[in-house]
């Protein structure tokens, strides 16, 4: 047992304080003021203070802290995209979560399991095998492989797939999970220490711009004044848009998901199936987390619907049929904020001091820590950092679209 | 030693079936109607199974499978609910998570250290360099059942069904809801988890029979009542939009769709939190209760029975009267004074009231309680150590307060209020065609329970215009709350348990809130409270309570976590149901398996790859089916395509708003090509366009979008109101393409229509009977050779196949496929959306800037294209070949075209051709290395650099004459 357990056997009184503290009242102004208390907005408040000394900012959340889609999403990280501008940044990405644990001095369950991507048709084989090519040609782990090293790294699946055949899959080995909540506490915990202020229960409401730059912000609990303000609210980005009349192209659709009871750990990898619409990883807990395809349309709720548990388990017991008798026990949604390309959108926007971290979709929670880099960097210097310049929004209106569809649809 | 008591009329035993099964190796007898659980309880089995984390021996807490304190594992049968399992013959239980069995698991070595693993401990260290030792331990560790990876797939079959009324649960306010409902004229469908009707009605009876007797003639009105459908052992598993409920029976789900939905699905009884709370031994009264009238069997010998509520005391007369000596009820109320507590003390059972239990003690072989410690309470609820008393039992009965079933509620979208009146949650504002009622209403008494049922199935009847009658009024308030507000005790040394299937004691709350997960969503996060498979059915609402106690707010500020599907947990097999594979076949599909083609899936189609001969390998037959296309005469099956056809007066400009090219100038008889893009001018979907007629015209998509481009256009035309109509076809139709120089001679021989280049030139279309079938010919060239599309009704494609090859004989005819076809195409360097072009393809890219009319006023795509036009463009599709002596192996689709060390573009096809000898393909390369000739660098996937040069398009036919010119007379 680890030396640092003995401490709490040993000593008479809980050894522990808050992780972040609770403020009874907002000050009146902030150098910074970013929305959204998500693993995001979070980190960017983080790097913020830690590289950039600028800490009298404020995380503003209106429900608790990663109960967006953070505390929702299925926690694969990985870095074989298919764009440079993508591959270069998911990689700058997860060499932040290998020391991440460390750095936050919390333990993410960060494990690193290997990321197959099955192909069923010669096309996703196709697809496949540019992604690969590109990732070495980052310097990124990927390989196309042959349904025999499949079936060694995953000894139960069954390749026939109920009909449509495993042909070889994408090997990226550094696929990792993580432990979604963690990483939001640990971003916290760690932007409170650097004096960061976390409010929760605060609902931004308004936004004040006066002569194209913003002054300040509106919450439930009054109004603040501040040069910067940090967009990070995922599927709520469009109304936020709205009120500093900004457009994008995004579109809200619900992504939902599912998990099995705990079982003893039988699946090391990360699969993932485009064709088939499925992914499925084993937490440390011993839970099967499922997921699939966005829902087809765009709605704003994250309801559950009966026929999505269907498909997926449909899909997973072609993978898997022995787990006939094995229960999903729960399953939930989040609200994707979509943009046409598959890529995010990031950086500053036309209206000076308001920032903009968005379109993070079905894909985001792997980009966590290098969008609090980089969103940092970027607000310090008002100037967008190097890796994100792609990703601007002006990118819409000038036709030049990051296109990581091939990439990102199911396997976020 | 045998627990079973004299039959009792309630029972649901049949004690004349003996079903012998085995439980951690030892064999035991039940009877039929047992669950796994009262079976094992009757032969004095108390561990059943051992703590997730802790690995602490544990009986029966809930019975009901509100916890997983029975859950086991039957050999491929993953997490069987012994509390809710019949047990049959032969069935070869094991409790899960044992390290070496139930009664000496090795990994209670974790008990003794449980001090060192505080709450969230796993998130405070393992980081670092040995992590992965430390998760391959925590893995080991983790998880409940074990997978049996040989195990079959079920498939199990779906059911729909339809009603008016649909009625979760059929305990006493259920059944008064659904016969009321009935009456009044609606088709019900009652449904209950439990193997029989009834619910509390039939077991919690206060030692009277006589509350049993009414719930049996409840149950037979049920029974009798024609409009009623019962489903039992069946869980509403969740409510989704629109009233469909999933109902999950053992051998099936259900899939319903009810007009109204009344919840009746009453509430679970909540443990008390005290020191040792989870020995075996320790259980819910209604857990008892069960034990008694259902399955007969004597819970213990001697009970020590904790109340907090008059139900308690029911329970006490209920043990007392089916041979249980209660040693004494503890009441943490102040003194009572009702008839069950009259009752309890004239039967000179002691009553300690203000009393609560400080600690239950383990026996000396550590399976169970021996003993309960109880002190009195202070008014702030304290426990007075200096007053405490032990009183020897084996068995602690914990009737303390219930927690409403609500799930299905909640996933209605119904608003719930914490009514302090009965310290429970209750329905504040119901959906439409929602209703409540019973305990999930807060409603507890007997009669009421009867009352209110009757009154929730008058209103959804109401609701539905069957009854009219003004539904009676909700029935007063409960005398007493049926839950106690803190039935929690603390204890210095721990051990008291809130959440039982993760191992969560009274001061893991307590330090998560201090650490700063003090908000109820936080909380369950950090603690994982409730996030075990029962998903918090026997600790929420604890929890909840611990919650408020730390914030000092009330349950309603402090609210609940948000209630999500299942119910229970479902096994994937009902989810999935018989499970299928869709997959399209062609008309054709039998012959081209009579000629052993292999197939390959195209979308959902499965079409030919190729068509293998013996004694050739799959690329000498691909060879030889391209060659004969180019010398005489082959034929291949298209379609997959999709095929749409157009009508009306604006058919013509709509077309020319859809596509890029000109549709309005296009001449009745001829095609054209027809290239689509989306709105920001990407390449999205291409295919053939013939005008019929000044109104009509028929035109094809890819195989892989016409699902999607028919719905678009459809779209689109609604959008636009364009005075049209579109028909898909594409499964009407079938089509061959008859191509290579020998196709006319072998057509005219199945056709009258005049087949002379002048009368039937190069694109033109015609309308003819081939081989007597009405057709649609077309004469286009995708493969680069004189040819014909011949479109046919599906039915009538076989007659077209077998004639064509008939009538092919003689000049050489072989069907060709899906290979031959693209190598051939290749050739002439035409495109295929999809493969060429991927999702971000601009027409100037691909080549295809001809097909563009960007002149015309409008098409999908112009206004983006116009922008796109004005930026340089970054890469060009081009030809490109290997020189005729490489050997060795070839690139490959999507690999990289490298320039000075840099991705200067991709190869999108590449294949050998045989006319050529030499490897072709196209590739994308940045403009300024686009020039015919320029030199190449394609990196393998292995690493290997391949020379190429850029050549332009087409290599084979350049001026494209094979296509449009007839080479009847040519030797070959
Ligand atoms: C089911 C599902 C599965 C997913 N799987 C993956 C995956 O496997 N891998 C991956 O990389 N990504 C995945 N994602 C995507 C990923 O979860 C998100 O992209 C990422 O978590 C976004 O983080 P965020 O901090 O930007 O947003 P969020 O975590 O959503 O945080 C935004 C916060 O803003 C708050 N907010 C909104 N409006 C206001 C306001 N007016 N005032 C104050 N606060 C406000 C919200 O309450 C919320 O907490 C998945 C998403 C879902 C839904």
């Amino acid at each position: 047992m680890p030396l640092r357990l003995l401490k709490f056997g040993l000593v008479k009184s809980y050894p522990e304080s808050r992780m972040f503290r609770q403020r009874d009242r907002l000050r009146p102004t902030y150098d910074a003021v970013i929305i959204g208390g998500g693993g995001h907005g979070l980190a960017t408040a983080y790097y913020l203070a830690k590289d950039h000394g600028i800490n009298n900012v404020a995380v503003l959340e209106r429900g608790y802290l990663g109960g967006g889609n953070t505390g929702r999403n299925t926690t694969i990280i990985r870095s074989n995209y298919l764009t440079p501008a993508g591959v270069k940044f998911y990689d700058q990405s997860l060499r932040l979560w290998q020391a991440l644990s460390e750095t936050l001095d919390l333990n993410l369950f960060y494990t690193n399991r290997g990321h197959f991507t099955l192909a069923h048709t010669e096309a996703s084989l196709r697809t496949l095998r540019w992604r690969a090519e590109v990732n070495k040609h980052y310097g990124i782990d990927s390989e196309v492989v042959d349904p025999q090293t499949v079936q060694a790294a995953c000894p139960h699946m069954d390749l026939d797939c109920g009909g449509a055949p495993v042909m070889g899959a994408l090997y990226h080995a550094p696929g990792s999970i993580a432990r979604h909540d963690a990483v939001a506490w640990g971003y916290g915990r760690e932007a409170d220490r650097q004096g960061v202020e976390i409010h929760q229960q605060t609902e931004v409401t308004g936004i004040r711009v006066e002569g194209g730059r913003v002054t300040g912000v509106e919450t439930i609990r009054g109004a603040i004044a501040t040069p910067k303000v940090i967009c990070a609210v995922a599927g709520f980005t469009p109304r936020i848009l709205d009120w500093v009349g900004l457009r994008s192209p995004l579109k809200i659709h619900p992504l939902q998901a599912m998990v099995s009871e705990p079982m003893k750990a039988w699946l090391d990898p990360i699969i993932v199936s485009s064709s088939l619409h499925v992914y499925v990883s084993q937490t440390a807990r011993g839970e099967l987390v499922m997921g699939a395809s966005l829902d087809p349309y765009e709605l704003h709720s994250t309801r559950s619907t009966l026929d999505f548990a269907e498909g997926l388990a449909a899909r997973m017991l072609d993978l898997f049929p022995f787990l006939s008798q094995a229960k999903v026990v729960r399953q939930w949604a989040g609200m994707a904020d979509m943009t046409p390309d598959f890529a995010p959108i990031m950086g500053k926007t036309d209206i000076e001091g308001f920032y903009l971290d968005a379109g993070w979709g079905t894909w985001g929670f792997k980009a966590t820590p290098i969008c609090g880099k980089t969103m940092a960097e970027t607000v310090a210097r008002d100037r967008n950092h190097e890796l994100i310049r792609e990703f601007s929004l002006d990118r819409f209106s000038k036709y030049a679209l990051v296109g990581e569809k091939g990439a990102a649809s199911v396997g976020h | 030693m045998s627990q079973r008591l004299d039959p009792l009329p309630t029972e649901w035993i049949e004690r004349d079936r003996l079903v012998p099964f085995s439980f951690e190796g030892s064999r035991y007898t039940g009877y039929a109607g047992d669950t796994v659980s009262s079976a094992l309880w009757a032969a004095g089995q108390r561990v059943l199974v051992r703590s997730f984390k802790y690995h602490r021996p544990r009986g029966l807490l809930s019975f009901a499978n509100h916890d997983v304190n029975t859950l086991m594992q039957a050999d491929s049968q993953l997490s069987v609910r012994a509390d809710v399992t019949p047990v049959t013959a032969g069935l070869n239980l094991a409790a899960v998570n044992t390290w070496g069995g139930v009664s000496r698991d090795r990994a209670s070595l974790l008990n003794a250290l449980s001090a060192f693993l505080p709450v969230g401990f796993y998130y405070k260290t393992f980081h670092g360099r040995f992590f992965p030792f430390w998760e391959r331990t925590i893995r080991k560790l983790g998880g409940l059942s074990a997978i049996d990876p040989t195990a079959p797939r079920l498939r199990t079959p779906k059911q729909y069904d339809f009603c008016d009324v649909l009625v979760v649960g059929a305990g006493p306010s259920g059944l008064a809801a659904a016969i009321a409902a009935a009456e009044a004229g609606a088709e019900v469908v009652l449904v209950d988890e439990n193997a029989r009707a009834g619910g509390s009605g039939s077991y919690q009876l206060g030692g009277d029979l006589d509350q049993a007797k009414q719930t049996a003639e409840l149950i037979q009105m049920a029974a009798a009542q024609p409009r009623i459908r019962q489903h039992l052992q069946t869980e509403a598993a969740g409510y989704y939009a629109d009233g469909w409920v999933p109902l999950v029976e053992p051998e099936r789900m259900t899939k319903l769709r009810a007009k109204a939905v009344i919840v009746a699905s009453g509430a679970f009884e909540q443990p008390a939190v005290f020191h040792n709370n989870d020995l075996p031994g320790v259980m819910l009264a209604s857990a008892a209760q069960r034990l008694i009238y259902r399955y007969a069997v004597k819970p213990m010998r001697r009970a020590v029975v904790l109340v907090g509520n008059s139900d308690g005391y029911r329970a006490a007369l209920d043990l007392a009267a089916n041979g249980v000596e209660v040693m004494a009820v503890v009441d943490l109320r102040a003194v009572q004074v009702s008839p069950e507590a009259h009752a309890i003390r004239a039967q000179g059972i002691p009553i300690f009231s203000q009393y609560g239990i400080y600690a239950a003690e383990t026996n000396p072989a550590q399976d169970g309680v021996c003993a309960a410690v109880i002190c009195p309470l202070s008014d702030t609820g304290e426990p007075r150590l200096d007053q405490r008393q032990t009183i020897n039992c084996d068995g602690i009965v914990v009737s303390v307060g219930w927690a409403p079933a609500a799930n299905l509620l909640y996933q209605t979208g119904t608003q719930m209020r914490f009514e302090e009146r009965v310290e429970q949650f209750v329905p504040d504002r119901l959906p439409e065609g929602v209703f409540a009622c019973g305990r999930v209403n807060g409603v507890y008494q007997f009669d009421k329970k009867l009352i209110d049922g009757r009154r929730a199935g008058l209103e959804a009847a109401a609701y539905l215009g069957f009854a009219q009658s003004v539904p009676s009024p909700v029935p007063a308030a409960e005398s007493e709350s049926p839950s106690h507000p803190w039935p929690v005790v603390s204890h210095p040394k721990g051990k008291n348990f809130v959440d039982f299937d993760e191992d969560l004691q009274l001061k893991d709350f307590y330090h998560a809130a201090q650490e700063g997960f003090d908000n109820i969503e936080l909380l369950k996060r950090y603690t994982t409270v409730g996030m075990g498979p029962s998903q918090g059915k026997h600790s929420n609402m604890n929890a909840l309570r611990i919650l408020a106690n730390i914030n000092n707010k009330s349950p309603q500020v402090v609210g609940t976590t948000t209630a999500r599907p299942f119910f229970h947990p479902v096994p994937f097999s009902h989810l999935a149901g018989r499970g299928f594979t869709p997959e399209r076949h062609t008309p054709l599909y039998s012959r081209h398996l009579a000629l052993s083609a292999e197939m390959v899936k195209a979308g959902l189609w499965q079409r030919p790859e190729f068509y293998r001969q013996s004694g050739f390998s799959r690329a000498d037959c691909i060879r030889q089916e391209a060659l004969n296309v180019r010398q005489r005469v082959g034929l291949i099956d298209v379609s997959s395509l999709g095929k749409l056809e157009l009508r009306g007066p604006d058919a013509a400009e709509f077309l020319e708003r859809l596509y890029t090219g000109r549709y309005q100038s296009l001449k009745s008889g001829r095609t054209r090509y027809a290239l689509m893009l989306d709105e920001s001018g990407v390449v999205m979907d291409d295919g053939v366009i013939a005008r019929l007629g000044p109104e009509h015209f028929y035109f094809t998509t890819t195989t892989s979008g016409s699902s999607r481009i028919y719905r678009e256009i459809s779209r689109l035309a609604l959008q636009w109101r364009f005075n049209c109509g579109i028909v898909n076809l594409t499964g009407a139709r079938a089509a061959i393409n008859l191509a290579g120089p020998r196709s006319q001679q072998v057509l005219s021989q199945l056709t009258s229509a005049d087949l002379s280049a002048e009368a039937f030139p190069y694109l033109a279309v015609r309308e003819a009977e081939v081989a007597g079938i009405p057709a649609i010919l077309m004469r286009v060239g995708f493969v680069g050779e004189w040819g014909y599309e011949i479109h046919v009704p599906a039915l009538s494609a076989p007659a077209l196949w077998d004639a064509l090859m008939q009538a092919g004989a003689a000049d050489g005819i072989r069907p060709f496929g899906l290979q031959a076809q693209r190598l051939l195409r290749l050739e002439k360097g035409h495109v295929i959306v999809g493969l060429d072009t991927d999702g971000l393809t601009t027409p100037a890219e691909a080549n295809l800037s001809w097909a563009v009319k960007s002149d015309k006023p409008f098409f999908l795509g112009q206004r983006s294209l116009a922008i796109v036009g004005q930026r340089s463009q970054s890469k060009t599709l081009v030809g490109f070949t290997l020189p005729a002596s490489f050997t060795g192996q070839p690139p490959e689709e999507c690999n990289l075209v490298i320039d000075q060390g840099e991705i200067a573009g991709r190869v999108t096809s590449i294949a050998f051709s045989p006319s050529l000898e030499r490897y072709i393909g196209l590739a994308y390369v940045p403009p300024a290395q686009s020039a015919d000739g320029t030199s190449l660098a394609i990196r393998n996937s292995d690493g290997a650099m391949i020379p190429a040069t850029v050549s332009s398009t087409p290599c084979y036919d350049p001026d494209n004459r094979r296509q449009k010119e007839s080479f009847l007379t040519e030797a070959v």
